[in-house]
């Protein structure tokens, strides 16, 4: 259903959106199934209300809310976001959200405030791939994720609550999911039940899986690597044909070409340490 | 000086040959149609890595089937399905370096050296090679059985190099190259117990 009073919000990029059936049809969501088509299979009819949000940690203001309440100060903006997968494939998607910054205002963070660290629901019943099992995916949940206050402070960082002017589809991450641009997918937490503000550094669910292969900054960046993959290009869904990757590859850009916005927020820092 | 060639061989080459093409037909039928989804590189290299490990499975499972059953002419069918294994390995082999790594050699050459799930696959396709060009009756004549089947004894390695190769790549989700490791263990399983009961069979593993 379509979201009323949307705004159009800061504009990113003019490339061409992803379509909705591409961005709807292929998603990496482990709790509904480890295939990319398995999300929008078992996560038909899964529930989003009542859902509640706990805002809890070093603040000054801990609060768990009902969904709408949590919503309902923020004026909804459209963010079309290029989103790239440590897998290296990567869409254009036109979010419907608002700036993360706006809630951890309202939170009151103290100043042992240091991280945020969100965390998924956890309902195995209506999350197949959260029941435990010889062949499950062997991750362990919840699903957790984690940012530095800044970064979760910095304007490009929203909570998004739909996509192309309507709801969040629950494949994508209903009711309400993090969406920061410039890093790897995976950090873009769905599903968010929690808001915890702390002083050290959480242990994110990919970096206790493979800590190796999945750091805690995971910035988009397309001179270090996976191990097991390399990371300079990307294939864009949807667009990138077989035949057109027989002559060109589409280049990954630092920071998914959010470079001039966000760079400074790791002055100093080596990016292949802090990967 | 040839023995006839009995009925069921003569009916199912042919059978099995169109049968074991259609994966590869069906996959021209989805290029031509753009009918990849939404990543079709990631779809054909997934299509002729799975279709590979396949026809290997099927390869082994030729000896342990055949003794099971009594079928022994199913040993005529086996060269067959031990050159699919190798068509849709070609083919896996070449959608990684052309349309994955569109013949950037230097960038192919790192992977092969960094990455130990390339490396494992790439090691296992390189085996096959002298395993296809020596599956003619020429060749068998030509080593001599003793050492054509020493020889092809590789395919062991292969296969378990091909399923290792499967595991590693996979991100977290190990449902499905855990069920081929568990057809492979089973089908190489079959023959350390038949060896142990009677080490006389071990020349026709």
């Amino acid at each position: 259903s379509p979201l009323a009073g949307v705004r159009r919000g800061v504009v990113t990029t003019d490339e061409k959106p992803t379509s909705l059936s591409d961005i709807t049809r292929y998603n990496n969501f482990y709790e509904f199934g480890s295939d990319k088509t398995d999300p929008a299979k078992h996560a038909k009819d899964f529930r989003t209300r009542p859902w509640t949000i706990a805002v809890e940690g070093e603040v000054a203001r801990p609060a768990i809310y009902q969904l709408e309440d949590f919503v309902k100060p923020h004026a909804l903006e459209e963010r079309i976001y290029r989103l790239r997968c440590v897998e290296a494939w990567s869409m254009v998607i036109p979010w419907v959200g608002f700036p993360l910054a706006e809630v951890i205002k309202r939170a009151e963070p103290t100043s042992r405030a240091k991280y945020v660290e969100f965390t998924t629901l956890y309902d195995p019943k209506q999350m197949p791939g959260q029941r435990p099992g010889l062949l499950g995916t062997g991750l362990d949940w919840p699903y957790v994720e984690g940012l530095r206050l800044d970064e979760a402070m910095h304007p490009l960082t929203i909570l998004a609550v739909g996509l192309y002017g309507e709801v969040l589809p629950n494949q994508n991450g209903a009711p309400l999911r993090l969406v920061v641009p410039w890093k790897y997918g995976f950090k873009s937490i769905k599903s968010i039940v929690k808001l915890r503000f702390v002083e050290r550094q959480p242990v994110t669910t990919w970096m206790k899986s493979g800590p190796d292969e999945y750091g805690f900054y995971s910035n988009v960046n397309p001179d270090v690597d996976h191990p097991r993959w390399s990371q300079k290009y990307e294939t864009r869904i949807g667009e990138d044909s077989l035949l057109s990757r027989l002559t060109r590859k589409r280049k990954t850009l630092p920071f998914n070409g959010y470079a001039d916005e966000v760079a400074h927020l790791y002055a100093g820092m080596d990016l292949r340490k802090y990967f | 000086m040839a023995a006839p060639v009995p009925r069921a061989v003569r009916i199912g080459k042919p059978l099995l040959f169109l049968a074991a093409l259609a994966p590869f037909v069906l996959l021209l039928a989805r290029i031509f149609q753009d009918d990849l989804g939404p990543n079709p590189v990631e779809t054909l290299n997934r299509y002729t890595g799975d279709w590979t490990l396949r026809f290997l499975l099927f390869t082994l499972a030729v000896t342990p089937l055949r003794q099971l059953t009594g079928w022994h002419l199913l040993i005529r069918f086996r060269r067959m399905l031990g050159l699919f294994a190798f068509f849709y390995a070609c083919l896996h082999f070449l959608s990684w370096i052309w349309i994955d790594k569109v013949f950037e050699w230097e960038e192919i050459v790192r992977d092969v050296y960094k990455r130990p799930f390339i490396t494992l696959g790439f090691a296992s396709f390189v085996l096959l090679v002298p395993l296809a060009v020596t599956s003619t009756n020429a060749m068998v004549r030509r080593l001599g059985g003793r050492r054509w089947r020493a020889l092809h004894r590789v395919v062991y390695v292969i296969a378990v190099g091909g399923v290792v190769h499967f595991l590693w790549q996979v991100k977290s989700d190990i449902a499905e190259p855990a069920l081929y490791a568990l057809i492979l263990a089973a089908l190489l399983g079959y023959r350390l117990w038949a060896y142990r009961r009677s080490p006389a069979f071990g020349p026709v593993l």
